[in-house]
């Protein structure tokens, strides 16, 4: 794998790659990549894969699922993808329901091209595009999209869990589980966000970067479900 | 069997043949001149009539992603829009041309720069015949003269399109979209099993089987060597449709002393242009170009030998002459008429611009 050590996009392909084999679902299953780090997603999953220009996986997923109903579909994004160049992709395509899963990983930089800014980068934080930190009346807010979307009627299921410990990475399968197992229900849209690391992009060692994100990342992104069976969690 | 003929809008008639083509899917998103092609489809129901897919996107870039989407499972997709959302949707040109995907995108031109006018215009001539999106890469392009074609390209555009597993576009503009003629609709085809595209398109991603490898479709490979070898292979692409796919319309032309050249509705207005022209005793020719990519530089190449001069008459401000002038080579004189912004001209205009420009000139 092409990720850096004590990234968590590997333990995230992981489950994602162990519900399609525990669902039996391999010969069904399309899986769209990104542009971002997890632009080559599409040679760890031993599954049909499709790369898509950045920001459209939702898109694309939107066309495959239509087309080919019984067949399942997720889309692999991180934040600059997802939240920012694709934002208008991923609320038509949640909104209109669209019967997809949506696997999007937030560590608050853009990490694939060399730790700039993202719409999720925090207050404060320094990035090589806000290199003394994150300036609000400058730069903006970092965008919570998953709360965003959560308001959506076509949004079904909602999460945000993380994998930097054995007991979240338990609860980030059964969540990514619940994702699929909704679509082949039919339901709407499963959004499950991870919150992640970035040691390379925040110049941190791997533990220093995990103690950075529960620190940090997880008071401003709180674990926990946020809308479930297409009702949001009071 | 009987003919099945209908009076209907360019732009209908497009609509209507993809439907009876069998096509899978049509993603789209409205812009003037063009979207009776959206709306018919909408009132037609072809998910009950064929299980044809139709979207309205948010936008044109979502619509030409779906389409990007559709093709890489094999499925017969779609897009249509006019010059300001063609824009909009070359990056993802790109990308398919790039993941050598089969598809067809339609547009009804309209005049520009920026938001321009709603009026027809042939401005993007280089858009589609030279590039619009990055990157070293070709699609095949037709111009539809009549409603007719506007019904006949759909299938034909598509079938190059799966022949060489590369975009094509139906290049026509608001003349031809929005006037009604008598069209000759093809009878329906059924859409194909997934069985029939696994078998037609063993690269799509249909999911995939314990028989093979996993299928990618991507256009990224960050080895410059591989890459480069990449980009010989479309080039090889590209000089095989070159040498099949060229067509295009001679008229009048083999004892013409002045050829007029013209695509789409330009094409039109000379045919009266060459009537008006002959009954005044001036031998007058038509070379209409069906692919504007592969361009026919051999026939006109050919007619340069014995044509005292050329016109080259397009509602834009010389585009397509510059394909004409590399066929003429200096030969003889090639000189160009246009009128723009929306504004279509008379026969009468062309016949005094050739009369002005190149007889006289």
């Amino acid at each position: 794998m092409h990720y850096c050590p004590g990234c968590g996009h590997g333990t995230t392909h992981r489950l994602v790659a162990e519900v399609i084999d525990e669902m039996g679902i391999q010969d069904k299953t399309i899986g769209i990549a990104p542009v971002g780090c997890a632009v080559l997603a599409y040679n760890y999953f031993d599954v049909d894969m499709q790369e898509a220009a950045h920001g459209r996986a939702p898109a694309l997923a939107t066309a495959v699922k239509r087309l080919m109903p019984e067949k399942f579909v997720f889309t692999y994004q991180g934040d600059g993808d997802l939240a920012a160049i694709g934002t208008a992709e991923t609320v038509h395509a949640i909104n209109r329901g669209e019967k997809f899963v949506i696997i999007f990983i937030n560590n608050g930089i853009y990490g694939m091209t060399g730790g700039q800014m993202a719409p999720t980068t925090l207050e404060g934080m320094p990035t090589s595009t806000s290199p003394y930190g994150r300036e609000l009346d400058l730069m903006g807010n970092p965008l919570k999209i998953t709360e965003l979307v959560a308001n959506l009627p076509g949004a079904y299921f909602v999460t945000r869990q993380s994998v930097h410990t054995p007991a979240n990475v338990r609860k980030a399968k059964k969540a990514i589980k619940q994702a699929f197992e909704n679509q082949a229900k039919g339901h709407g849209t499963s959004f499950v966000e991870i919150v992640s690391n970035c040691n390379s992009g925040w110049k941190l060692t791997p533990i220093k970067a995990n103690e950075w994100m529960e620190q940090n990342m997880f008071p401003f992104y709180p674990l926990g479900d946020i809308k479930v069976d297409g009702k949001l969690v009071k | 069997m009987m003919k099945e003929l209908r009076l209907m809008k360019g732009n209908e008639a497009l609509a209507e043949a993809a439907i009876r083509y069998g096509a899978d899917g049509y993603f789209g998103y409205p812009i003037t001149p063009q979207s009776e092609v959206i709306e018919y489809l909408m009132a037609e129901r072809p998910e009950r009539r064929t299980g044809m897919v139709v979207l309205q996107a948010e936008s044109e870039v979502a619509a030409i992603n779906m389409v990007y989407g559709g093709a890489a499972c094999g499925k017969r997709v779609m897009t249509s829009s006019s010059s300001p959302g063609v824009s909009l949707k070359m990056e993802g040109v790109s990308y398919i041309a790039g993941a050598e995907l089969p598809c067809l995108v339609a547009n009804i031109q309209r005049g520009g720069p920026g938001l321009g006018t709603i009026q027809p215009s042939q401005a993007d001539y280089f858009q589609a015949t030279k590039g619009g999106g990055h990157g070293d890469y070709r699609m095949i392009v037709l111009a539809p003269a009549s409603v007719q074609e506007m019904s006949d390209f759909v299938s034909l555009g598509f079938d190059l399109a799966f022949k060489y597993r590369n975009p094509a576009m139906i290049l026509s503009d608001g003349v031809i979209g929005q006037m009604m003629e008598k069209v000759e609709l093809q009878p329906q085809r059924a859409r194909r099993t997934e069985e029939e595209i696994i078998q037609e398109c063993p690269w799509a991603t249909t999911g995939k089987p314990a028989t093979r490898g996993h299928n990618i479709i991507t256009s990224l490979e960050l080895d410059p060597g591989r890459q480069e070898k990449f980009n010989l292979k479309l080039q090889k692409k590209y000089k095989e449709i070159e040498r099949n796919e060229v067509r295009y319309e001679e008229i009048n032309c083999d004892d013409a002393d002045y050829i007029l050249v013209a695509f789409g509705s330009s094409a039109r207005i000379c045919q009266k242009a060459m009537d008006i022209a002959r009954a005044e005793g001036i031998k007058v020719g038509l070379l209409r170009p069906i692919t504007l990519w592969p361009f026919p530089y051999k026939p006109i190449k050919t007619l340069a030998q014995h044509a005292k001069g050329f016109l080259v008459v397009e509602l834009n401000a010389g585009q397509m002459i510059e394909d004409v002038q590399l066929a003429v080579a200096e030969k003889v004189k090639v000189e160009h008429f246009g009128r723009y912004g929306g504004i279509i001209p008379a026969p009468g205009e062309v016949l005094e611009a050739l009369k002005s420009k190149v007889i006289g000139g």
